[in-house]
């Protein structure tokens, strides 16, 4: 336990030790707002009324969250679909491969022109940049079963559904937190570069219009609020990983 | 034949096993993992099923699992006295003891009763039983990764009994164990047998543990497939390790040995 406190200590500090640092950059060494702000006036931000800032947070939040929900459920079930099905996976596994291949930024200017501007088509830019590595990390964790696990499972003339629910899906958690993780921090860069790309709200779309105006405060603001929404994803991802999978199964 | 058996009281044998036949095929090559496999197990017996690496015994043992098809001969188990239902009557042991990470002891070890639906509170008493059965009680609420290997097997031997099946199938369950764990392991498995009165069919490449355990002992040998001797082992119950001592025991793994070419 008291390892443990001193981890957290240690990693308190380090966050304090950087905000301290940058206050100590900009002060002695007298750098302009516009190049980079002291924590203060970064903070000061905030009290501008015109930017919106809870407004652009929530869209912001609900492009990543949401790309990324719709990412898990249809990566787990196309991977579910591929083990029970072996062409099903033959013929369109390979395509994913290929198809993960495609840098997803240079999709953006395509989802402009077929969904126009706003929440959808920035919710499909994180979906389409995290869905294949929780797809392929599900897809492998899902075709790590024993075979003799699956042989005790037969000789009691267990159903599919049985084995997926008892055996495999649990099985393949850790390899699916893995591939969750990845995703994480990927659908928070695909929701914002859907929002540089063309948007009229959000926390990207903010930050493009206070660059025009040299507000470098309110853009490490956003940069910092951006922040703040992955790192609640990824929290909300290590507590389940922390629920659901014992200490010996899970994968570094 | 069946009747007349039952009607005289002489005991049926719960396996029958007459020339069985499996043959692998991949493409147009085929390859003969088993031939000829004939012998009997008794209700009750512990027959061990010995022999080297390709003999075919693990084949064999899935074949008795239902897991594999035979192409010849005739497969017999249960008989009027011991009914055997396929579903829910076999038991099985791994080398590994394949315990999922995730479920603690008792959840692992209720795998086989939850698949089958059974009721789950009379599930829940008999693998705490069970667990006291294989000197595990205590352990219900670990994880796998708190308890060794040997202590895991026990926990996997007690999961192939939760569903009370009539026979149990071991496939080198003491084969990953270290040499001192192995005898320990010997040991108990007699005496949890005899305590629970299965049928168990023990598959071991170890020559020494398959006659101190079998009651039977059924040769196989590999290059080609083949069963090569069948034998009753006429050794005291219950067995102590004194019995490798014996010249008797000497005798019966001298004749294994032989079969296998070893001597």
């Amino acid at each position: 336990m008291n390892a443990k406190w001193g981890r957290i200590t240690l990693a308190v500090l380090a966050h304090v030790a950087l905000i301290v640092a940058w206050y100590l950059f900009v002060k002695l060494g007298e750098v302009p707002k516009f190049v980079m702000p002291s924590p203060g006036a970064t903070l000061e931000a905030l009290l501008e009324p015109n930017y919106d800032w809870w407004r652009n947070v929530s869209v912001t939040a609900t492009e990543i969250f949401g790309g990324y929900f719709i990412a898990l459920v249809v990566g787990v079930a196309l991977a579910l679909a591929f083990t029970w099905s072996k062409p099903l996976e033959a013929f369109f596994m390979p395509l994913f491969v290929s198809l993960n291949m495609i840098p997803k930024v240079a999709l953006g200017p395509l989802i402009i022109v077929w969904f126009k501007y706003g929440i959808f088509p920035n919710t499909l830019m994180a979906f389409s940049i995290c869905v294949f590595p929780i797809l392929l990390t599900t897809a492998r964790g899902l075709r790590e079963i024993e075979p003799e696990l699956l042989d005790l499972v037969r000789s009691l003339k267990g159903s599919r559904w049985q084995l997926f629910t008892k055996i495999q899906l649990p099985g393949a958690l850790p390899y699916i937190f893995s591939g969750m993780k990845v995703a994480a921090i990927l659908a928070v860069a695909g929701a914002i570069v859907g929002e540089f790309l063309g948007s009229d709200k959000g926390l990207g779309y903010l930050m493009l219009q206070v660059q025009v105006t040299l507000d470098t405060p309110a853009m490490f603001m956003a940069v910092l609020l951006i922040t703040l929404i992955g790192m609640v994803l990824y929290g909300i991802v290590l507590l389940l990983e922390r629920l659901l999978v014992p200490k010996d199964a899970r994968l570094a | 034949m069946k009747d007349m058996h039952s009607t005289t009281g002489a005991r049926e044998p719960f396996i029958h096993l007459a020339g069985v036949r499996k043959v692998y095929r991949r493409g147009k090559e085929e390859h003969l993992a088993i031939s000829d496999a004939t012998f009997d197990v008794m209700p009750g017996e512990l027959v061990s099923l010995v022999g080297p690496s390709g003999c075919g015994k693990s084949t064999l043992l899935k074949v008795l699992a239902g897991l594999h098809e035979h192409d010849g001969g005739e497969v017999r188990i249960g008989s009027a006295e011991h009914p055997f239902d396929p579903a829910r009557d076999v038991g099985m042991v791994f080398q590994a003891p394949l315990l999922l990470k995730w479920r603690r002891i008792l959840q692992n070890v209720l795998l086989p009763a939850e698949i089958l639906g059974l009721p789950a509170a009379e599930a829940r008493e008999r693998a705490r039983a069970l667990l006291a059965l294989v000197g595990l009680s205590g352990y219900e609420d670990k994880y796998p990764y708190e308890l060794s290997g040997g202590m895991q097997q026990r926990a996997a031997i007690a999961r192939a009994l939760v569903h009370d099946p009539k026979l149990v199938l071991m496939d080198e369950p003491f084969g990953a164990l270290d040499a001192l764990t192995r005898e320990k392991m010997n040991l108990e498995l007699l005496r949890i047998w005899k305590e629970s009165g299965k049928t168990i069919v023990f598959v071991t490449h170890g020559i020494s543990e398959a006659v101190f355990l079998g009651t039977r002992v059924v040769v196989l040998t590999a290059g080609p497939a083949r069963m090569a001797d069948n034998f009753p082992v006429e050794l005291p119950h219950p067995r102590t390790l004194d019995v490798k001592t014996q010249e008797r025991f000497g005798e019966y793994t001298r004749r294994v040995y032989r079969l296998l070419g070893m001597e």
